[in-house]
This record gives C-alpha cells, sequence and structure tokens, in this order.
C-alpha cells in the first residue's frame, strides 16, 4: 500500500541550523496494516508523516502509494489517497464553517468540485447518524460552527472527515497529545473502532508507550531519521514499555529520551 | 433640512460603496487576505465604463466590461501572490500601481471623461436619486442572491474553507492557491462593478478616483458586522449588513459635511472611523477584561502521582 525507499531531508541546508530530520528512511505498509510509530524529541516522525502527504518535497527518496508514484505530487493532489489528522485540534476543521459542511467538504476529497450544491439535505443526514457514532452529542449540532467545539470534540469531527471516504493511508500525527487525558481515550477508542471498521491503512505517531503497544499490529521505533525497531504480529502483542525501551538501547547505543514520552510512560 | 435633502444622495451613493465593500468582504472577510487591489480596480471599472459609454456603447454592456476587468485585476494579484510567492499585501500594492498606469492608458492620457445623462443613456445617475436608488439596489440583490447561491455550492464552501484554514483545505484535496486567484478575481470584479456604477452616478471617471477606497470599504463592513453580526451571524445578512453599513457610512459623512469639515480632511476621516473599529476589540480585550475567579475543582486521585517517577 506504502512504499517509501531510502528518504532524506534536511531542513537548512548549509546553514549553522541546518538539522537533518530524515536520513534514508525505508518502510512499506501492507494493506490494511495499524502501525504505531514512537520515538525520541526530533526523530523524524512529523517529518515522515508530512514528507507522505506532501507538504514539501524531499530531497531525496521515493513514496509510492498504492503503485503510484506520489513523490513529486503536490499536496492537495495526493490528498485524495490519505486522511489527515494533526497535532492541533485546530488544524484539521475549519473554524468558521458549519460541522455539516466541514464533512461535506471531506466527503468530496478527491472529486472535481462542481457548481452543484456543496452540502444537500440528504447529505446531512447521513452525517447525523455518523455523528451520533461518536457518542459526543453533536447528531444534534450540525449546523453548529466547528469553531465552538472542543478540542477532542474537534479532533473526533477530524477523524470522521480523515475516514468519511476511506483513504489508502491514514496518517495520526499525535492527534491526542493536545487533549486531557480522558479525552484522549476517547478519542483514541474512535480512531481504533473506525480503523478496525474501515480496515484502514494506518500511521499513527504516539507519545504514549502504552497505547503504542496496545493499539496497531506493528510498531515501529524511529531514531535520527530512520527505523530502528520494527515489531509486528505476535511479538508485539507481548511487548513491555521495559523491552521496548531494551530494544531501543540496542539499536541505537543510547538511553532513550523524550520528555513527553517518558512523562506518559 | 439640509441634510434631509442630502440623503437621497446618500443613501444611492452609499449602496454603491455598500456594494464596493461586498466586494471587499470576500478578500478581507472570506479569503482572508488585506486586498489592496481595490483602490486601483474600483478606478478600472469607472474608466473603462467611462470610455465604453461615451463611445456609444450601451451602458450595461460596459458594466460587464467594467466587471470583467476588474476580475482581471485580482487575478493578477493573485497570481503574484500564489504563482510568485509574492506576499498579499504587497501583491496587492504591486498591481494597484501597474492600474494607475492601464487607467491612465484607459482615459488616453487624459485625467477626466465626463460622461453626460443627457448624451447617454446610463443605468443611474445623480440627478434623480430615487431611480438610482432603485437601479443599484436591484444590481444589489442580483449580486447577493448570485453570491449566496455560489458560496454554498461545491466550489464556493472550498473557497471559505481556503481563508478559514488552508492547512485543512489542503489536506481535503482543495487547490488552495487557484481558490485564493478566484477569489481575488470575484472580489475585484464586484468592486469594478461598483466603480462602474459610481462613475455613471458621479458623471464622470477620474484617475484619482478609488484612492482610499478600501478603508471606506472596511468602514462599511465594521459598520455593518456590528450590527448583522448581533442579528444573525450567516452569508446573507452579513452582506447586507455591509450594504447597510455602506449607506451608514456615507449619511455620516454626508453629515459632517454639513456640520462644515473641510472636504480636504474627509480621507482622514474615514480612515479615523476604520482605526476606531480595528481598535476597539483589541482594547476592549487588552484593557477592559475584568477578573473573574478561578473556580477551583478539588484533584481526583487518579490525576495524582502518574508524573512522579518519570525521571526515575
Amino acid at each position: 500500500m506504502l512504499k517509501i525507499r531510502d528518504l532524506q531531508k534536511t531542513f537548512n541546508p548549509g546553514t549553522i541550523n541546518a538539522k537533518t530530520a530524515l536520513a534514508g528512511f525505508d518502510l512499506t505498509l501492507n494493506n490494511g496494516d495499524f502501525v504505531t510509530v514512537i520515538g525520541g524529541n526530533g526523530a523524524g516522525k512529523s517529518t515522515m508523516l508530512n514528507a507522505i502527504a506532501g507538504v514539501w518535497k524531499p530531497d531525496y527518496g521515493t513514496i509510492e502509494i498504492d503503485g503510484v508514484d506520489v513523490t513529486g505530487m503536490p499536496e492537495h493532489k495526493r490528498a485524495k489517497f490519505l486522511g489527515r489528522v494533526f497535532q492541533d485540534p485546530m488544524k484539521g476543521t475549519s473554524p468558521d464553517m458549519e460541522i455539516a459542511e466541514n464533512l461535506s467538504i471531506a466527503a468530496r476529497r478527491g472529486t472535481k468540485r462542481k457548481l452543484k450544491w456543496g452540502c444537500t439535505r440528504k447529505e446531512r443526514e447521513s452525517y447525523r447518524a455518523l455523528l451520533a457514532q461518536l457518542d459526543l452529542g453533536l447528531e444534534d449540532r450540525l449546523s453548529t460552527k466547528v469553531g465552538l467545539l472542543s478540542g477532542g470534540q474537534r479532533q473526533a469531527v477530524t477523524l470522521l472527515m480523515a475516514t468519511l471516504r476511506k483513504p489508502k493511508i491514514l496518517l495520526l500525527d499525535e492527534h491526542t497529545a493536545a487533549l486531557d487525558p480522558k479525552t484522549a481515550a476517547k478519542v483514541l477508542e474512535i480512531t481504533d473502532k473506525l480503523v478496525r471498521e474501515n480496515n484502514l491503512t494506518t500511521l499513527m505517531i504516539t507519545h504514549n508507550m502504552h497505547d503504542a503497544i496496545a493499539y496497531g499490529n506493528r510498531l515501529i521505533m524511529m531514531h535520527e531519521g530512520r527505523v530502528i525497531v520494527d515489531v509486528s504480529g505476535e511479538e508485539k502483542k507481548k511487548l513491555t514499555i521495559e523491552q521496548l525501551l531494551g530494544l531501543f538501547e540496542a539499536a541505537s547505543g543510547k538511553q532513550f529520551s523524550d520528555d513527553k514520552v517518558m512523562l506518559s510512560k | 433640512m439640509n441634510f434631509l435633502n442630502a440623503l437621497p444622495g446618500a443613501v444611492a451613493e452609499g449602496l454603491i460603496w455598500g456594494l464596493m465593500a461586498i466586494g471587499v468582504y470576500i478578500s478581507y472577510k472570506i479569503l482572508d487576505i488585506a486586498d489592496l487591489t481595490v483602490d486601483g480596480s474600483i478606478c478600472t471599472g469607472g474608466c473603462v465604463c467611462a470610455v465604453l459609454i461615451t463611445a456609444g456603447v450601451p451602458a450595461w454592456v460596459s458594466v460587464l466590461v467594467a466587471l470583467i476587468a476588474g476580475a482581471l485585476a485580482g487575478m493578477l494579484t493573485g497570481l503574484l501572490h500564489t504563482a510568485l510567492g509574492i506576499p498579499s499585501i504587497l501583491a496587492g500594492i504591486l498591481t494597484q500601481l501597474i492600474l494607475y498606469s492601464v487607467n491612465l492608458a484607459i482615459l488616453g492620457g487624459r485625467s477626466l471623461i465626463s460622461i453626460d445623462p443627457r448624451i447617454n443613456t446610463l443605468i443611474l445617475n445623480m440627478s434623480n436619486n430615487p431611480l438610482a436608488i432603485a437601479a443599484a439596489g436591484a444590481i444589489i440583490i442580483a449580486v447577493i442572491v448570485l453570491l449566496w447561491l455560489f458560496f454554498y455550492t461545491e466550489v464556493g464552501l472550498t473557497l471559505k474553507s481556503t481563508g478559514d484554514n488552508p492547512d485543512m483545505s489542503r489536506a481535503q484535496g482543495i487547490n488552495v492557491k487557484l481558490n485564493k486567484v478566484v477569489g481575488l478575481a470575484i472580489s475585484n470584479g464586484i468592486v469594478a462593478l461598483a466603480g462602474a456604477l459610481l462613475a455613471q452616478y458621479k458623471g464622470s471617471a477620474n484617475i484619482n478616483d478609488g484612492r482610499g477606497a478600501i478603508v471606506i470599504g472596511l468602514a462599511a463592513i465594521f459598520i455593518g458586522l456590528s450590527v448583522s453580526m448581533k442579528i444573525k451571524p450567516n452569508f446573507v445578512v452579513s452582506l447586507v449588513g455591509v450594504i447597510g453599513g455602506g449607506i451608514v457610512y456615507y449619511i455620516i459623512y454626508n453629515f459632517v459635511v454639513l456640520l462644515g469639515l473641510k472636504t480636504d480632511y474627509l480621507k482622514m476621516f474615514s480612515a479615523i472611523i476604520v482605526t476606531i473599529f480595528l481598535a476597539i476589540p483589541y482594547l476592549k480585550s487588552y484593557y477592559f477584561t475584568k477578573q473573574k475567579p478561578l473556580r477551583i475543582v478539588a484533584p481526583t486521585q487518579s490525576d495524582n502521582g502518574d508524573g512522579g517517577d518519570a525521571n526515575a
């Protein structure tokens, strides 16, 4: 489904602030893989996700989604393959537009938009049913401006938007990091449900080791712009945090360090 | 009595400026771009219309051509901004400067062209204010209805989201750059349409028309939205509010002139109105925020102790 070969990216090259974020990153995802991604400060996790989404062009390497080389494809064009949820709950929705309007925009991702009615009555009814699944009481607030919702509600709506048209790959960039623990758990539960129901190929960055182990069928750990740990299947199910830290130290020769990760241990 | 006599004229002119402000509303409020092209494109609209009418072209055709000319000017700003990466405010200034030369060329090197309502058939003119109000009103209703329909289509909704959240828009497959160009074209098309009506109303097009137009447009928007947002914050009510803002602005304007303010100071007067409206929300939040005690919630057992051993 996703093939990334030798991806490289250096920010501010040739300056004192030069930072190599991706240094030959390789990854192949199979159809239906739910991969959790974990790594220390500056390991290149978000950079990797942004490269797939096409926020900028990589310096080197190729990205293939479902057999299509998207390496040079602009962000809005490759959006048809991708569902994205950002770390910042403000980033994934249009605050000044209604919940239903936001969903209707997402429902047309990858289609040619025309001068037809942008959000039909029939559609609104179908969104009501979808929102009811979230169990957040949003089904009666279709006409509410998204800007009036809480961070957790906005992330839940963004998740719906990302999956409304089944994406080839769902990209989740620490999408629960900005939420309080209870809301984060709820959003994660919704995520898992949507991924399972739609059998979505998913990449989920998280700073929470528990979540990284509990969710998905595969776990990768990044360090200095590469994958250094890759566990899946039965091995992943039995994984503990101590083992994970041990794997990291064995592969990198360093102690794992990330304040956020360690605090949420 | 003088004031009442001036009232129909103020309403007619206010309506036209309200239409212009709807153009500014699209760039400033919907696309979130402070587009200075409008100072030039309103003049372009007037010049194109005046030249065509004096050449014998029917007034309504002239108005349509003016609208297209304005849309092209908006596209230019949009392309300077999106294709060449020039900051939007600077792109607008560049187009405005380009338009000054273009407008001079349209006027054939003259600084003023008169259109005489006794010779040419015009859509509206200041010699007949009731008719002018009716004509401007009809055009405004048509524009608002078209915009209302457009902004609820698939394309229109993406234009709204482009200004509201470009990150989300790109993630949903929307071509943000193209949308900005389209939005600026629509905005400046409407502004040029207002310019064309204004030239007919005043009976002339002048190369210096439109200087500071954006400030008047913003004044109309702020005045209008300060009322319409309290009634119902939706698209059509906002647009109607903006028209109302234009009328109120021109009534105040005429009132101030009658009070004896020298016309030399009128541009400063417009700038002061806009400054006040821009400053009020800021000053309110900065100086007049009332202190309120935070409601203290007792920490529950499960909230404690998790982070304590982080560095152990």
